[in-house]
């Protein structure tokens, strides 16, 4: 038997039972269909991330306060640091060969306006060296003056948002906005950038790390941004970092000290792993769909004993009823998958478009993953009743009538 | 010249529960190449059962059976299937057609097994739809058939083929007088043409047309008459 026969014929048991064809495909396209789009969404949650994280800038050391208990990668859930990290910390790593900028960072939210224009915004504490590390670009005036980070300094650079809030069409360089109780002259207006880390670059205000801590009341620092000369030699830089600031803090190593590479990669693990998880319980559904295709595969047989036991009497073997019977199973977990995979793929596009900042699509990967899953359990749970099928003795199949 | 069909102590035993029922026992028989021969007995006597063995639908619990001279009961499934595609045609009492196929479909059912190519299989079932009379029903479904079309899409389907034997399990006990007549015209014009016929029928009128009858009682010929 050829196999385009053996297809034309399987095709006119599905034009004899359309409702329960269309009842099998229905069940095996939801299970592939809810592969597809869940793999889409971890993917957009993966790509997301690692978006996030390069848009940081590259050869990256962060310096956290505080020991990480877990010894991963991952940015710490920090515990209570016996010492800050304070401006002095930062400025004494500049002795460290391969070190090119030092960004020591503060963070906070405070309400700011201009002529009782007003909005609350995250206001953060830099310097010169910030605007290299961070790749930001301005698109007005210039960024904060390369001054000694512990001195203060009334000068603030906006996000473009800002700009557009507090000030409309009119000119804002060399304005003077108020943040609380202290007043900054507007030097710079940052290009617009959009989000990194969770922050969106356009609705900051970025003043001198100095003001910062006087604002917030602070003597320590959020974090430490180190940019290295080079990828190589990162993890020495790190090590050295280390070594100097717990040296500095009477031998207690109370700071974290990780790279972006580092960060990067565990993300990319992390949201892969959870990637797969969702994929597998996913498909679930899928092996669901199996069970149902066989049980309705039984059925199938025993209804169609009657013409079982005819093929035998006409020529056929038990090993072409076998492969007829897979064939079946075969063809319609096929469709149902391919039908599954269109109605997927159609649900990412809808769900990237209601969503626009995760970039959801179904990695090319799941697609062949999910067809051969499903061709391969069709088969699998085929194979039960398409023995059951070869194994009929043709003389009592013939005879109940 | 080698009989086509030899039987020798051929027994086919069921186990139904505690009983062992013989539906055929110690059975020895020939039948000549191009022979004519009607199975009679009462209901139960293992007919259809000596039937399904001559076409290697059922595998006999003693004795040998040779087909052209060679053992078939040592083949295996694969080769038994080959057999019973290009040397045999069943042709049974309740027309055993697919209800989802088209009488065309039905008739090309076997080659369609057998991997033969579509222009070929349109020509052949062409060819049977003309000679038996319904070709304008080619495209009609079995349940939209007569009893007497369906048994001649049935015996279409067993000579498709080109089979040496078509094996008849009632062939007419299904159908009215006068399609019964016209089933058996076709069939024993098969025969005149040179095929082996066997039939199993209840009907004596019927029987006695037959070069040779052979009667079967519990399982055992009990008469063997020939013309
Ligand atoms: N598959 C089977 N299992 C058990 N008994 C069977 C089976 N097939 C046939 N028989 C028994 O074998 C005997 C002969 O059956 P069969 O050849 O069909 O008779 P006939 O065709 O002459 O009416 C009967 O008693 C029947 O009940
Ligand atoms: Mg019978």
């Amino acid at each position: 038997m050829t196999l385009i026969d053996t297809l034309h014929y399987t095709l006119t048991t599905f034009r004899a039972h359309r409702l329960r064809l269309s009842l099998m495909l229905l069940a095996t396209a939801i299970g592939v269909a809810s592969v597809v789009i869940l793999t889409s969404l971890g993917e957009g949650a993966r790509n997301y991330v690692i978006n996030e994280f390069s848009s940081m800038g590259s050869n990256l050391i962060i310096v956290f306060p505080g020991k990480a208990e877990t010894t991963g990668a991952l940015p710490p859930v920090v515990g209570e640091a016996p010492n800050d990290l304070t401006i002095d910390d930062a400025m004494a790593l500049k002795r460290i060969l391969g070190i090119t900028h030092i960004a020591p960072i503060n963070i906070g939210s405070a309400p700011i306006d201009w002529r009782r224009r007003e909005r609350e915004t995250t206001i953060i504490g830099g310097n010169h060296a910030l605007a290299t590390i961070q790749n930001i670009e301005l698109a007005e005036g210039e960024f904060l003056p390369d001054i000694d980070p512990r001195k203060t300094s009334p000068v603030a650079v906006i996000g473009a948002k800002i700009r557009e809030d507090l000030f409309g069409n009119q000119p804002a360089l060399g304005e003077w906005i108020r943040i609380e109780d202290y007043r900054f002259r507007v030097i710079g207006v940052t290009r617009s950038a959009g989000t990194a880390m969770g922050i969106n670059r356009d609705e900051i205000v970025i003043i001198p790390v100095a003001s910062a801590q006087q604002l917030f009341n602070t003597p320590s620092l959020f974090r430490i941004l180190i940019h290295t000369r080079n990828r190589e030699n990162i993890e020495q830089v790190r090590d050295d970092t280390v070594a100097m600031i717990t040296k500095r803090h009477d031998g207690e190593e109370d700071v974290t000290v990780i790279t972006q590479d580092a960060v990067l990669s565990a993300f990319d693990r992390i949201l892969g792993a959870l990637t797969m998880t969702v994929a597998g319980i996913a498909s679930v559904s899928l092996l669901v769909a199996g069970v149902l295709i066989m049980n309705v595969m039984l059925i199938s047989v025993s209804q169609r004993r009657g013409e079982i036991g005819l093929l035998k009497a006409v020529g056929a073997s038990s090993r072409q009823i076998l492969w007829l019977f897979i064939s079946e199973a075969a063809l319609l977990s096929l469709l149902g998958g391919l039908i599954g995979i269109a109605l997927g793929i159609g649900v990412s596009e809808l769900l990237a478009q209601l969503y626009p900042t995760l970039p959801i699509a179904p990695p090319g990967w799941v697609i062949g993953a999910a067809l051969s899953i499903c061709l391969g359990s069709g088969i699998l749970f085929g194979v039960l009743p398409a023995k059951h099928a070869a194994r009929l003795d043709p003389v009592t199949a013939l005879a109940r009538r | 010249m080698s009989p086509i069909i030899q039987l020798n102590g051929i027994a086919r035993h069921f186990q139904v529960g505690e009983q062992r029922v013989k539906a055929l026992d110690h059975i020895d028989l020939t039948i000549e190449q191009g022979g004519y021969m009607a199975v009679m007995g009462p209901s139960g006597s293992g007919k259809s059962t000596l039937l399904n063995m001559i076409g290697l639908l059922d595998r006999p619990t003693a004795g040998e059976y040779l087909l052209n001279g060679h053992e078939t009961t040592a083949l295996s499934d694969d080769e038994q299937a080959t057999v019973r595609r290009e040397q045999i045609g069943f042709v049974f009492q309740f027309f055993h057609l697919v209800p989802r196929l088209s009488a065309r479909e039905n008739i090309e059912l076997p080659m369609l097994l057998a991997g033969i190519d579509p222009t070929e299989r349109h020509q052949r079932a062409n060819k049977l739809l003309t000679d038996y009379r319904i070709t304008d029903r080619a495209d009609h479904r079995p349940d939209q058939l007569s009893g007497g079309q369906r048994q001649r899409v049935a015996i279409a389907r067993a000579t498709v083929m080109q089979p040496k034997i078509i094996l008849a399990d009632e062939p007419t006990g299904n159908l009215d007088r006068s399609n019964g007549h016209e089933v058996m015209e076709i069939i024993e014009q098969l025969n005149r043409e040179g095929i082996t016929l066997i039939m199993v029928t209840h009907d004596p009128e019927l029987g006695a047309r037959a070069h040779e009858q052979i009667r079967i009682v519990d399982g055992q010929i009990t008469e063997h008459l020939r013309r």
